[in-house]
């Protein structure tokens, strides 16, 4: 579980996230929805730490994932991110072939053994639903793939190092129709081995896939509840009108 | 252990970071120090305001007046600007303003082959062969002079000009010259009154980067002008600059003498004149810069 | 036309290229046999071959390779994935510094290479590893000239290694972090293979700036007559350079080392090219393959 109290965060001097409070359950998928800047993604990018890489930073306050607060001063931000893996909005792999872009979060976590790193390359791509379609050229270019094959790629590659959450930040949202589709079902079957926090703004999407949403507005926590809830009888105003769109 | 190897390579990289501060720091000092053991009013007065202003740092009594080497580092210089400044920017505005782009896919790789001929090579070309041409055609007194020295640099200094000219004005916004055309101009008028005067700033640098490397050329200078530290103002008369004094006469020079000193002098100033020549032009042209986007807006 | 008057100057440049070319091939090509660069010379350097300054300009270069290159892709590697992108007043001080060194006359660097590496680090090792009055490591030798040419081409190994780095996307080290990579191991295995072909035309580059420089080895190693060739870093190695600087300007009859000298310019000037033309070919290679 993914434990989060009265988390702040700042870019300098500029806070961007207020006093966030929120419980994300095991093994389901929560949504996080809102207008632009609202301050959704640099939520997500905080959870797995990735915002330190931006200089000037700084997050303060609860994040804790089994018991273990991430903003600890003794963490190590590395092992963090082998635990809790990341899809970006635009995918991301490297010019290598996709068997090595499988392989990558492997080979640095020191496995060397080829029939287990040929064994957990082809049971992430499974996973991730791309197998069929890439079993017989592994070894090609991974940048020869469709926009929505390269995305599904890009999650068996964070698949192949077991995390035990999986961070997707709006990764549908640079695909055609039927890709999107394909990485919805995917989101669904996943998500009984994997926790998953995903951010969309695309609101039916969250309505089809998640089962909580939570709703953010400019760096606030607004409402947090089952979807069901947030889209049919949301008990904020503000939420409300997000909803039927009086705003974007 | 990943960790210990990732915290040692940041390490690694910080020095490799560090060497080019600490070595150009290092350069100052080191160039300087073999010369600020002697350096005093006596000495400096000998260097530049002793009468006659002679440099024979080998006759009897020594004397080691800077003054016709200067001189001689002037003349070339100026020459080799005025040679080589009008030809590449005319060529740079020719290039990014008339030519096809085509065209300008042929010239610039041609105009930067120029700039691949080591100096020595340049030099000898100079000493063999233009002194020669230039004799037969002028009837020079001396076959090596500034004129023959200065073009020959001035040839070096072309890709330069050209280059970071060129560049500047290819960068100019399309906007600025559409503007001019649907007022009626030329594609000349636009060019010269227009695209040239907001290249200004690159135009600029191209020159102070060019005086920077005719300051400190040595080859073409050492074999091309004619080895002679005389004080004149003639453009004919053989000469001598700073740098090619110390190629010439540093194999020789005794240890710790007051001409050992007044080389590694000389070393010291040509470092503090293109140091300062190049940090000079750079802020110039980041002013330059903000004017220009200042007014766009 | 007044843009035609323009043009008469891209002409004259061109003009001056095919002369300086043309005179030197003309002149020096026949002169290019078998025996030319694989005998040394004899009859007091009027005749016969010029091996030993191939081989001394060779072995040159190739040490001041292994200086330069490491030195300079670390150094742009600090720059660029170690430094805040926005800028911070180290990152501009060192720039600048590259700048500067870029800027310094070529014979200063001569310079510096007598006073520093020569007469202060070479004299120091003789003082510690040398029976007194022994000079091995205090005086003109490949090692000295090597590192003297590396300082010479670090700018330009340190600005084509940035711009090389600056085409790996952004996007692609976030990928690497977030699997858990350390940030060494991202240059490792994402950013230097990506950036390998530039990296490697800055390499060319300097090395074709370096083979051709002459004022830094002036008193840092190079020398006119050897009789043997270089077999240590000690050694001191005669040049290509240097070689057609003295037989130009020493040399007793010109009219009759002529034909040697214009052998001599033609191989070094062909050599720059060659090397010249092959950073050319690897960098237009490598946009088109990016463009892709």
């Amino acid at each position: 579980m993914i434990d989060v109290r009265n988390f702040n965060f700042f870019y300098g001097e500029h806070q961007v996230l207020h006093g966030i409070n929120l419980e994300i359950p095991d093994r389901q998928v929560t949504a996080l929805i809102g207008p632009s800047g609202c301050g959704k993604s640099t939520f997500l990018r905080s959870i797995n730490r990735m915002n330190d890489i931006i200089p000037g930073t700084r997050g303060e306050g609860l994040i804790a994932i089994n018991g273990e607060n991430v903003y600890a001063p003794s963490v190590d931000v590395v092992s963090l991110r082998r635990r809790v893996g990341m899809v970006f909005q635009k995918s991301n792999p490297f010019p290598k072939s996709i068997y090595e872009n499988v392989a990558y979060g492997l080979r640095i976590g020191g496995m060397t053994d080829k029939r287990r790193i040929d064994a957990t390359v082809e049971r992430s791509l499974r996973r991730a639903a791309i197998w069929d379609e890439v079993k017989d050229r592994l070894n090609s270019s991974a940048l020869a793939l469709s926009g929505g094959q390269q995305q599904r790629l890009c999650i068996a590659r964070a698949l192949a190092v077991d995390p035990d959450i999986l961070l997707m930040d709006e990764p549908a949202s640079a695909l055609d129709p039927i890709a999107t589709q394909k990485i919805e079902e995917l989101v669904y079957e996943l998500k009984s081995n994997y926790t998953i926090v995903i951010v969309t703004h695309n609101m039916q999407q969250a309505a089809r896939v998640s089962d909580r949403t939570a709703f953010f507005m400019l760096g606030k926590l607004v409402e947090y509840d089952v979807t069901k809830t947030i889209f049919m009888t949301p008990k904020e105003k503000l939420t409300e009108d997000y909803i039927t769109g009086r705003f974007g | 252990m990943r960790k210990a190897v990732n915290r040692m390579m940041t390490a690694v990289f910080s020095l490799a970071g560090w060497t080019a501060i600490i070595f150009i720091f290092l350069i100052f000092l080191f160039t300087f120090k073999e010369t600020a053991g002697v350096l005093n009013a006596h000495t400096l007065r000998a260097f530049f305001l002793v009468d006659p202003p002679v440099w024979q740092p080998t006759s009897d009594v020594p004397k080691l007046s800077l003054l016709p080497i200067i001189l001689g580092t002037l003349k070339a210089t100026v020459v080799s600007l005025l040679f080589a400044c009008p030809i590449g920017v005319s060529a740079a505005l020719f290039s990014s303003e008339f030519a096809p782009p085509r065209l300008r896919e042929v010239i610039k790789p041609l105009i930067e082959l120029l700039a691949g001929i080591p100096s020595v090579v340049m030099g000898f070309f100079a000493l063999m062969v233009l002194a020669t041409w230039l004799q037969d055609a002028f009837g020079f007194t001396y076959r090596l002079n500034a004129v023959n020295a200065g073009v020959a640099l001035g040839f070096a200094l072309v890709p330069i000009v050209y280059t970071i000219s060129e560049d500047g004005l290819a960068a100019v916004p399309r906007a600025h010259r559409e503007a001019s055309y649907a007022l009626g101009a030329t594609k000349f008028q636009t060019a010269w009154k227009v695209v040239l005067p907001a290249a200004a700033p690159a135009v600029f640098a191209s020159f102070v980067l060019a005086f920077g490397r005719a300051i400190g050329e040595t080859m073409i200078l050492l074999m091309a002008g004619g080895n002679a530290a005389i004080t004149s103002l003639s453009l004919l008369d053989p000469l001598r600059t700073l740098s090619a004094t110390i190629a010439a006469e540093m194999g020789e020079v005794v240890v710790g003498s007051e001409h050992y000193a007044a080389l590694f002098f000389m070393g010291t100033l040509l470092f503090v004149i293109t140091f300062i020549s190049n940090s000079g032009g750079q802020w110039v042209i980041k002013r330059m810069q903000r004017r220009l986007q200042g007014t766009a807006r | 036309m007044k843009s035609a008057a323009l043009g008469v100057s891209v002409l004259l440049i061109l003009a001056i290229l095919l002369v300086i070319i043309g005179n030197i091939a003309i002149h020096g090509a026949k002169q290019v046999t078998w025996e030319f660069i694989s005998q040394p010379p004899r009859d007091g350097l009027m005749a016969g071959g010029i091996l030993p300054a191939i081989v001394g300009t060779a072995a040159l270069v190739m040490l001041m390779s292994i200086v330069a290159v490491p030195l300079g892709v670390a150094t742009a590697i600090y720059l660029h994935e170690y430094t805040p992108a926005g800028g911070s007043w180290i990152a501009t001080i060192m720039r600048s510094a590259v700048a500067n060194l870029a800027g310094v006359p070529s014979i200063v660097f001569g310079l510096f290479g007598l006073g520093f590496f020569i007469n202060f680090i070479g004299r120091n090792i003789d003082r510690a590893t040398q029976p007194p009055g022994e000079v091995l490591w205090g005086q003109g030798s490949l090692l000295w000239a090597a590192c003297t040419l590396a300082l010479l081409t670090l700018p330009t190994v340190i600005v084509a290694t940035e711009e090389a780095l600056r085409t790996v996307p952004q996007d692609l080290r976030e990928a690497s972090l977030a699997l858990g990579a350390t940030q060494w191991e991202t240059i490792r295995r994402v950013v230097l293979p990506g950036s390998l072909p530039g990296i490697l035309t800055g390499a060319i580059l300097g090395i074709s700036r370096g083979a051709g420089e002459v004022a830094p080895i002036l008193f840092t190693g190079a020398a006119y007559y050897l009789p043997f060739l270089p077999g240590d870093v000690t050694d001191q190695f005669m040049h290509l350079g240097y070689h057609v600087l003295i037989l130009s300007t020493q040399s007793p009859d010109v009219e009759a080392t002529k034909p040697l000298l214009y052998g001599t310019v033609f191989v070094l000037l062909a050599l720059t090219f060659l090397l010249n033309l092959a950073g050319v070919v690897i960098r237009t290679r490598t946009r088109s393959r990016l463009a892709r």
